[in-house]
């Protein structure tokens, strides 16, 4: 009648729990069920692989991404990826997503705001593309239970909505969530520095009431609209030359797993956090001798 | 173990009813419903009652059962009315649970079916439902409304009741051989309806899974709340792609409305909460009730891919008879002296 029951099962969960290494190209002809294939959340290889033929020329070429320390990114297990975050809809998250893809062949998991989700395609492509919402359960869960690296940003919305006159001045990193999921995952936190997202796409201006018409965190008028026109200036890039600086990385001496973490230990660890990043971005714009060229 | 089994005229109910009797431990299995059961039935009794089961705590008394096994918790919004779902839900939980720690009873566990419905389905959702998380925004839906009712009422049960075992089980959505869902009604449809712009991540539950889980909890003490779905998701476009059909786009925006017309025309009656899950989905941590020790036969995918050959193979040589509940026929078998039961 149906499928044997007793025929083995292909738990579907373990296949997407391993650290899996993005696979170069395989030669054999896969098949449409196979290259549509998507893991449990949602990111499709095949998608990410197209995403990052067409952004290569953009990574390579026109940011021209510089990376140090990239030796401190894991190769394996769970890890929390933090940065700076900034213009007006960043360049840093693609950037840094494509760059740990290609030269490390590990898949990135990115935690974002769940605005995108609610559009129809883009919502879609996004969760394809290697976007989940950013809940502390799917965080908890992709660190501990799958062992991925997962990138978060964690000022949000408060960096990228800054004008350009506040360009890299890190805002408060959020209410320190970001620890305590690292803690209980028992996971290492990576910060990285990143210099070139504020020049790729700043903001001029800003209406705090057109926002809140649209329900957005913010509406810019953009540098970029100036050069490409009022559309494609909320989509391309200036090209500021991207460098990205990765720390060590940072263990915490807790026991994983608890419910809880003290309130003060937890935010005493992102101030820290965030000012050691602030420390190495304004050391990045110390040697930074043109916005262009680097 | 003698059990009580509500919903005995539900797929679930007669279908779990079925598996209780070949088991030798279980002494005793009664049924109520307001409807006759949908199997044939060896040895369980079966009493008529209506939808609230005001009849019940006569029944736990007379019976002295030690287990109520409730399936009678309807999920699916297109066969019952709203007001109706309210009634057989809340009301039939409240009477149920009223017998069961009423003075003189002998009840000591309860096992209740229950939806995944409780979490909702919402943009902002974290991607795998852990049984401690809460829903991230108010039900709307009666179905939704009624079944996070029912749970708040077994929360407060098991805080007055320590005595008695509940384990409450949250389905996934169920396809099979058998059994009727929304799901398998779309997926049986020649053009599949899905929302346009969306593909997103569901699980199903393989309807013998479900029996199996049923009797796991009532065989063993699991009490607690527990998920029970294939291990695993699908997307929405892998599973049309499954059972090989075409979909149909609904528009994003004003999407209800376009459910309209399809329900009037008789095409297929969407309810509200299928469609938010067209849009977002939902996922479900299913560890819990693993550890608790039960043993899924089939994955979400593996799910969807028996469901698929059920029904290329349906296509081939149609549906069998549904079974019709005769009383006559049933007496006679149950009381006559011509029947010959075997030893055992």
């Amino acid at each position: 009648m149906a499928a044997s029951p007793e025929k083995p099962l292909r738990l579907v969960g373990d296949d997407a729990g391993a650290t899996a290494a993005i696979a170069p190209a395989p030669d054999e002809e896969l098949t449409l069920d196979e290259l549509l294939r998507v893991d449990a959340w949602g990111r499709s290889e095949a998608v990410r692989a197209l995403a990052r033929t067409l952004y290569e020329p953009v990574y390579r070429h026109w940011l021209r991404a510089e990376w140090e320390g990239l030796e401190h990114v894991p190769l394996e297990g769970g890890a929390l990826l933090i940065a700076n975050h900034g213009g007006a809809i960043p360049s840093d998250a693609p950037v840094v997503m494509h760059g740990i893809e290609t030269e490390l062949l590990r898949p990135v998991y990115g935690l974002a705001e769940n605005l995108f989700r609610q559009l129809p395609v883009l919502g879609t492509l996004w969760s394809r593309a290697g976007g989940v919402p950013a809940h502390p359960d799917n965080a908890y869960r992709l660190l501990h239970d799958d062992g991925q690296l997962v990138l978060v940003f964690p000022e949000g919305t408060k960096a990228t909505g800054k004008l350009v006159r506040d360009r890299y001045q890190l805002r408060r990193f959020g209410r320190g969530g970001f620890v305590e999921i690292a803690m209980r995952a028992g996971v290492p936190i990576v910060p990285m520095a990143i210099v070139g997202n504020e020049e790729a796409m700043p903001i001029l201006w800003k209406s705090a009431r057109i926002a809140k018409l649209l329900g957005l965190p913010y509406f810019p008028i953009t540098a970029n609209q100036f050069v490409y026109g009022p559309v494609l200036g909320y989509v391309l890039p200036l090209p500021a030359k991207f460098r990205i600086r990765v720390l060590p990385p940072i263990t915490f001496d807790v026991e994983p797993g608890l419910p809880r973490y003290n309130r003060g230990m937890v935010m005493e660890q992102a101030e820290r956090i965030r000012s050691l990043v602030q420390t190495e971005v304004d050391d990045l714009l110390r040697d930074r001798r043109s916005v262009w060229r680097g | 173990m003698r059990i009580l089994v509500t919903g005995l005229g539900t797929f679930w109910g007669s279908r779990i009813a079925q598996a209780l009797e070949q088991q030798p431990e279980v002494d005793l299995v009664v049924g109520v419903d307001t409807r006759e059961p949908r199997l044939p039935l060896t040895r369980t009794e079966f009493v008529k009652a209506d939808a609230s089961y005001a009849i019940l705590r006569r029944m736990v008394r007379a019976t002295q059962v030690d287990t109520v096994l409730h399936t009678h918790l309807e999920a699916d919004s297109t066969r019952v009315s709203g007001r109706r779902l309210h009634e057989v839900n809340v009301i039939g939980t409240m009477n149920l649970l009223a017998a069961a720690a009423a003075e003189g009873s002998s009840v000591r566990k309860i096992v209740l079916k229950t939806s995944t419905l409780v979490y909702g389905s919402n943009f902002d959702d974290p991607y795998f439902f852990r049984e401690t998380a809460r829903r991230t925004h108010p039900a709307t839906t009666p179905v939704e409304r009624s079944l996070v009712e029912v749970d708040a009422l077994v929360r407060d049960f098991v805080d007055d009741h320590p005595e008695i075992a509940v384990t409450s089980m949250r389905f996934a959505n169920v396809l099979g051989d058998d059994v009727t869902t929304v799901f398998s009604r779309m997926l049986r449809m020649p053009i599949v309806p899905e929302v346009l712009g969306y593909d997103p991540r569901l699980q199903f539950v393989h309807e013998d899974d479900v029996t199996r889980a049923l009797a796991h909890a009532t065989a063993h003490e699991v009490p607690g709340t527990f998920n029970v779905a294939g291990p695993g998701i699908i997307t929405w476009g892998e599973a049309c792609r499954a059972v090989a059909r075409r979909r149909l786009a609904l528009p994003p925006v004003f999407t209800g409305a376009a459910r309209v017309p399809l329900r009037l025309a008789r095409v297929i009656d969407i309810p509200p909460e299928v469609l938010s899950l067209l849009r977002y989905g939902r996922g479900v941590d299913t560890t819990a009730f693993v550890d608790a020790g039960f043993e899924y036969r089939y994955t979400t995918p593996a799910t969807v891919e028996a469901f698929a050959q059920a029904r290329r193979l349906e296509r081939v040589v149609g549906t069998p008879p549904a079974y019709e509940y005769e009383r006559d026929v049933e007496a006679f078998f149950r009381n006559s002296r011509a029947v010959v039961h075997p030893e055992g």
